[in-house]
C-alpha cells in the first residue's frame, strides 16, 4: 500500500504535504509544531500542554472556544495533543470546508496573542489541574508515564520531567510565558502542515498560500536541547510505588534505539513477540499456563530522539506476590536474551504489524498524523510508505541480536505498583 | 510582549472563508440475504483498502443472563475462542495471529458479537476459522475457571478506580436489585464465581443458533463471494432451539435521591447525575439526540461550557442517553475538584431546569443539527465502524433506510421539538445523584442543594 505524497516548503519555512484520496468527501488538516514538554524550561513543567489548551481560546479573528464551535458547526471533528517532542492540532471536515479549517489554523499560528487574557489563562490552568487530577492523580496507575520518564531518563535529560506538569509549576505559568513560548516555537518554520483526503491540489496550494504565506518566520532561534543519553542504564533500579490500586503491576523498562533507526524495527517486533496478542510469550506463559497475570502487554514508546523505551507491562492476579510477579516477567525476558526468537514468532509479529499499518491508513486523520510525524522527525513524509518494508527486513537473527544487546537483566529497571498499606515484601 | 504587535498586522483574511459546494455522501450501499442455514447476511462493499471487518452478531446479550448467574453471556462469548473440536484456545489464537489478526468476542446488553478485521487476501481462512468457532466450541473447564478469575480480578481493579466504580455504582443505584441492569453486564463478585460449565453450555445451546445470528461483512469484498464461501464454511451449522428470555428492568427511584461513596484521599469527586432514559425505539429518538447534544453532548454544550470553560471546575462534563432495547440510563458525567462539588452540582441542576423552561436559541439548535448532520460521514471511515453501525441496525431492529434518512431526520428537529423532548424526557424531580470522593468534605457542600434522601456507602 502506497499513499500519494506531494511536499513543498513555503518561503516562510512551513513544510506542507498533500495526499489526495477521493473515496469519501472528507479532508483532514493536521499541524505538528516541533515543540513538546522536552522544550520546557526549569520551573515550568506542563507548560507545553497548558499552551496547547490556550490555542483553543481564540486568536485575532476567532473568539474563545469559537475554533471548536466553527469546526463542529461545519460538521467536523478536531482536537490537539501534546507529547514529549511535539504538539499537534488537527481537524477532519467535510471536503467543502477545507478553507475554514486552514484559515482557523493560520489565524492562531499568525495571530494568537491578541486574544490572550489573564482570565483565560487562569481558567485553562484550572482545567488542566483538573485534567491532572482526573487522568493522573485519581486514576489507578495514572502516574505511570511520569514515573517511567523519571526511571528511564536522568534528571538533566529533557524527557525526565512530567508532561502534564506539577501543580506548583502550573500555578507559576504567566502570560509572559505564553508570549515567549509562542514567539519561539509557534512559527511556520517550526511546523509541518499535512492535508489528506478529498481536495484538488491546485486549490489546496492556493488556500495554503493565501492563509499561511504571509505569516513571518520565527524571530527567535530555537536551541534544541541535547537529547543524548547512554544506550543502557548504568545502575538499574526498582521503584516500588504504594498507590490506590487493586492489583500489583510491574513495568519493566530498558533503553532501546530511537524510533526510525535501524534497530528500532527489531525492537518493535521483539515487543510484539513478547506481549502483543494471545500468542505472545507473556500471554501464553503468564496468563494461560501459569495463570498468574490478569493482563499483559509489551511495547515501545516510539521516541525518535536520544533513546526509545521498551516496556513490558504485567498486572498480577490478586493472590500473586510481588516477588513472583517480577521474577516471572524477568524470566520471560531472560529467555528472549538467552534463547532468541523463532522465525514463526517473527512472522506472526510481522503479520500483526502489517495489518496495523494498513488500518492506520483508514481514516484521513490518522494518515495525516503519521505523515506529519515523519515530516517533523525525519524531514521525509514519504517514509510513511517505507514502514512495511522496514518491518519486512526484520529476521529472527536481528531480533535475537537486539534482545542480547538491549534486554539483558542488568539493563532493566522496574516500576512496581502495589496496593497502598501493603507490607513491604521486597527491597530493591 | 513585542510579538503581540508584530503578529496583529499579519495579512490574514479577516473574513471567514465560506464553504464551497458540498459533495454528496451516502452511507455505503449494502446487500442483505439469508444463508441456507437460516442466518442472515449483510455485505457492505468498501473498495478503499484491502481490508474487511467480519462480525457475527447473535441474540445472546447480557440481558438474557440467568438470574444469579449474571456474566454468563459474556463468558460464553469469550469461551467460543478458547477451544474447538480441532484446536485449543492457544492454537486458535495462533491461527488468527499468523494471518495478522485476532477474533475478539464479547457480549453487551443486547447482543453477543465475534469480530475480526483482516486483510482481504485472508478472507477464506478467516471464514473457515469462524466456522470452526461456531460449529465446535468445546468450552474447556480450565479456560472457564481462568476467565472467571480474570473477571474477578477486573472487578477488584474497578473498585480502586473512581471512574469505573462511579459508572457501575450509578447503574445499580438507578435500577431495582432484581433488574438485570443493576448488575454489570460482565457480572459481579457474587454472580461470576457461581457460573458453572453447565450454565455456559445451556446458555450456548439456547441462544447460539443460525436463526439468532446475523453475519456482517464490511470492506473490500462482494456479496456473491461472501455468500458462496459462507455457504460452505457454515454448511454444518444447523442447530435449532428455543429463544432465551430477556430479564425485565425496573427503576428504583421515583423522587430525588443521593448516594455518597467514600474514596478517602480522592482529589476529585466523580459525579453521576441522571435517571432512567428511554428505549432505543422510542419515537422521540431524534429530538432527544439533538436536545442532548445541546445539553451535554458536544464540547460546546451548555454543561461543558458552564462547568469547564466558565468555571474551570473540571476537565470535561458531558451527558448521554445509553440507548438499549430496554430503558437504559440517562447520565450526566463529570469529575470536579472536591471543594467545588456542591457548586458544580448546583450548575448541573440549573442547566436541566433551564433547558425545560425555554426554547434553545437558533444558534444552539443549528450548531447541534449542523454538527450531527455534517459529522455523519466521518463516523464511517473504517470498515470496523461501518460493520458496528450495521450491527446496531440489526440488533436494535432499525428501519433499513435508517442511514439514508438519518441526516434529514436530524435536520427536521425544531426548537419546539427540543423543548418538548426536554420536558417529556428529563425529570428534575427524579434526579439520582452519585458522588465518589471524599465524603466528609463533600457532605456539607450538599446541605443547601436538594439532592434528596442520602444513602451512604463505603
Amino acid at each position: 500500500m502506497r499513499i500519494p505524497i506531494e511536499s513543498y516548503t513555503l518561503k516562510n519555512g512551513l513544510f506542507v504535504t498533500l495526499s489526495e484520496d477521493h473515496t469519501v468527501p472528507l479532508v483532514a488538516v493536521n499541524l505538528w509544531y516541533h515543540v513538546g514538554s522536552a522544550n520546557e524550561k526549569e520551573g515550568r513543567t506542563g507548560f507545553a500542554h497548558l499552551f496547547e489548551h490556550m490555542l483553543f481560546q481564540g486568536s485575532a479573528h476567532v473568539g474563545a472556544n469559537e475554533h471548536f464551535e466553527l469546526i463542529q458547526r461545519a460538521g467536523g471533528t478536531l482536537n490537539g495533543s501534546t507529547w514529549l517532542e511535539r504538539t499537534n492540532y488537527f481537524e477532519t471536515v467535510p471536503s467543502n470546508q477545507l478553507a475554514l479549517a486552514l484559515w482557523l489554523e493560520a489565524d492562531r499560528m499568525g495571530a494568537l496573542l491578541p486574544a490572550m487574557t489573564q482570565q483565560k489563562l487562569d481558567t485553562q490552568r484550572d482545567v488542566v489541574k483538573n485534567e491532572r487530577r482526573w487522568s493522573v492523580d485519581n486514576q489507578p496507575y495514572g502516574t505511570t508515564l511520569e514515573k517511567l520518564q523519571e526511571l528511564v531518563f536522568p534528571r538533566t535529560h529533557p524527557f525526565h520531567h512530567s508532561l502534564i506538569g506539577s501543580m506548583e509549576d502550573l500555578s507559576q505559568a504567566s502570560l509572559d510565558d505564553v508570549a515567549e513560548f509562542f514567539a519561539t516555537y509557534y512559527a511556520p518554520d517550526n511546523a509541518v502542515l499535512t492535508i489528506c483526503g478529498d481536495f484538488e491540489e491546485g486549490e489546496a496550494r492556493a488556500l495554503v498560500n493565501e492563509y499561511f504565506g504571509d505569516i513571518p518566520r520565527g524571530k527567535k532561534r530555537i536551541t534544541r536541547p541535547d537529547m543524548s543519553v547512554p544506550p543502557h542504564f548504568t545502575s538499574p533500579e526498582l521503584i516500588r510505588i504504594p498507590d490506590n490500586v487493586g492489583l500489583r503491576r510491574v513495568f519493566v523498562a530498558t533503553r532501546t534505539p530511537p524510533f526510525g533507526s535501524g534497530d528500532f524495527y527489531a525492537a518493535s517486533i521483539c515487543a510484539a513477540i513478547l506481549g502483543s496478542g494471545k500468542s505472545s510469550r507473556l500471554f501464553k506463559k503468564l496468563v494461560r499456563e501459569q495463570q498468574i497475570a490478569a493482563d499483559v502487554s509489551a511495547f515501545t514508546l516510539d521516541l525518535a530522539k536520544g533513546s526509545d523505551v521498551f516496556v513490558a507491562d504485567v498486572t498480577a492476579k490478586p493472590e500473586v506476590s510481588e516477588n513472583a510477579l517480577v521474577e516471572a516477567v524477568d524470566n520471560e525476558i531472560d529467555s528472549l536474551v538467552t534463547d532468541g526468537v523463532t522465525d514463526a514468532e517473527v512472522n506472526r509479529a510481522a503479520a500483526l504489524v502489517t495489518t496495523e499499518l494498513i488500518k492506520a491508513l483508514e481514516t484521513a486523520s490518522e494518515r495525516a498524523d503519521r505523515i506529519s510525524m515523519f515530516a517533523t522527525y525525519f524531514g521525509d513524509p514519504a517514509l510513511v510508505n517505507e514502514q512495511a518494508s522496514k518491518y519486512g527486513e526484520v529476521t529472527a537473527k536481528t531480533v535475537s541480536a537486539f534482545a542480547r544487546k538491549y534486554l539483558a537483566r542488568e539493563r532493566r529497571s522496574r516500576l512496581l505498583y502495589v496496593p497502598k498499606d501493603e507490607v513491604v515484601e521486597m527491597q530493591p | 510582549m513585542k510579538s503581540w504587535k508584530c503578529n496583529r498586522d499579519t495579512m490574514l483574511t479577516e473574513k471567514r472563508p465560506p464553504a464551497s459546494a458540498p459533495r454528496p455522501y451516502r452511507f455505503p450501499a449494502f446487500e442483505r440475504g439469508t444463508l441456507p442455514n437460516g442466518s442472515r447476511l449483510i455485505v457492505c462493499p468498501i473498495p478503499k483498502l484491502p481490508l474487511a471487518t467480519l462480525m457475527a452478531v447473535t441474540n445472546a446479550g447480557a440481558g438474557k443472563d440467568p438470574n444469579g448467574r449474571e456474566g454468563t453471556a459474556r463468558l460464553t462469548a469469550k469461551l467460543l475462542v478458547e477451544g474447538t473440536r480441532r484446536w485449543s484456545g492457544a492454537q486458535l489464537a495462533e491461527q488468527f495471529e499468523g494471518i495478522g489478526t485476532s477474533l475478539d468476542s464479547g457480549a453487551d446488553w443486547d447482543s453477543a458479537t465475534a469480530r475480526v478485521t483482516f486483510l482481504t487476501e485472508h478472507f477464506d481462512r478467516v471464514s473457515e476459522l469462524l466456522g470452526e468457532v461456531l460449529l465446535g466450541p468445546t468450552f474447556p473447564e480450565r479456560e472457564l475457571q481462568r476467565l472467571k478469575s480474570e473477571r474477578v480480578a477486573d472487578l477488584l481493579q474497578i473498585e480502586s478506580e473512581p471512574r469505573g466504580l462511579a459508572d457501575e455504582a450509578f447503574e445499580s443505584f438507578l435500577y431495582t436489585a432484581d433488574s438485570r441492569f443493576s448488575i454489570p453486564s460482565g457480572g459481579s463478585k457474587s454472580s461470576v464465581p457461581a457460573i458453572s460449565l453447565g450454565d455456559v453450555t445451556a446458555f450456548h445451546a439456547q441462544t447460539y443458533t443460525p436463526e439468532n445470528t446475523t453475519f456482517i461483512v464490511a470492506g473490500d469484498l462482494q456479496y456473491g463471494r461472501v455468500y458462496k464461501k459462507f455457504c460452505s464454511a457454515l454448511a454444518d451449522w444447523t442447530r435449532r432451539s428455543s429463544a432465551a428470555d430477556t430479564r425485565p428492568n425496573a427503576v428504583a427511584g421515583s423522587r430525588r435521591r443521593g448516594k455518597l461513596i467514600e474514596k478517602a484521599d480522592a482529589p476529585q469527586s466523580e459525579l453521576r447525575i441522571g435517571h432512567a432514559g428511554l428505549p432505543r425505539k422510542n419515537p422521540d429518538y431524534f429530538p432527544v439526540v439533538v436536545m442532548n447534544a445541546i445539553l451535554g453532548g458536544l464540547f460546546g454544550s451548555r454543561i461543558n461550557l458552564n462547568l469547564r470553560e466558565a468555571h474551570g471546575y473540571t476537565y470535561g462534563a458531558s451527558s448521554y442517553f445509553d440507548w438499549r432495547k430496554d430503558v437504559g440510563p440517562f447520565v450526566i458525567s463529570t469529575a470536579v475538584a472536591t471543594e467545588v462539588t456542591g457548586a458544580a452540582l448546583k450548575e448541573v441542576f440549573l442547566e436541566i431546569d433551564k433547558i425545560r423552561e425555554e426554547r434553545v436559541s437558533a444558534a444552539e439548535l443549528s450548531l447541534a443539527r449542523d454538527y450531527l448532520d455534517g459529522v455523519f460521514p466521518i463516523r464511517y471511515e473504517t470498515t470496523a465502524a461501518v460493520a458496528s453501525a450495521l450491527s446496531n441496525l440489526v440488533v436494535q431492529e432499525l428501519d433499513v433506510d435508517y442511514f439514508d434518512s438519518y441526516r434529514e431526520r436530524i435536520r427536521a428537529v425544531s426548537a419546539e421539538d427540543v423543548l418538548n423532548a426536554a420536558r417529556d424526557h428529563l425529570h428534575p424531580n427524579k434526579l439520582q445523584t452519585l458522588v465518589v470522593g471524599n465524603v466528609s468534605a463533600v457532605r456539607e457542600q450538599l446541605a443547601e442543594l436538594e439532592v434528596g434522601e442520602l444513602a451512604d456507602a463505603t
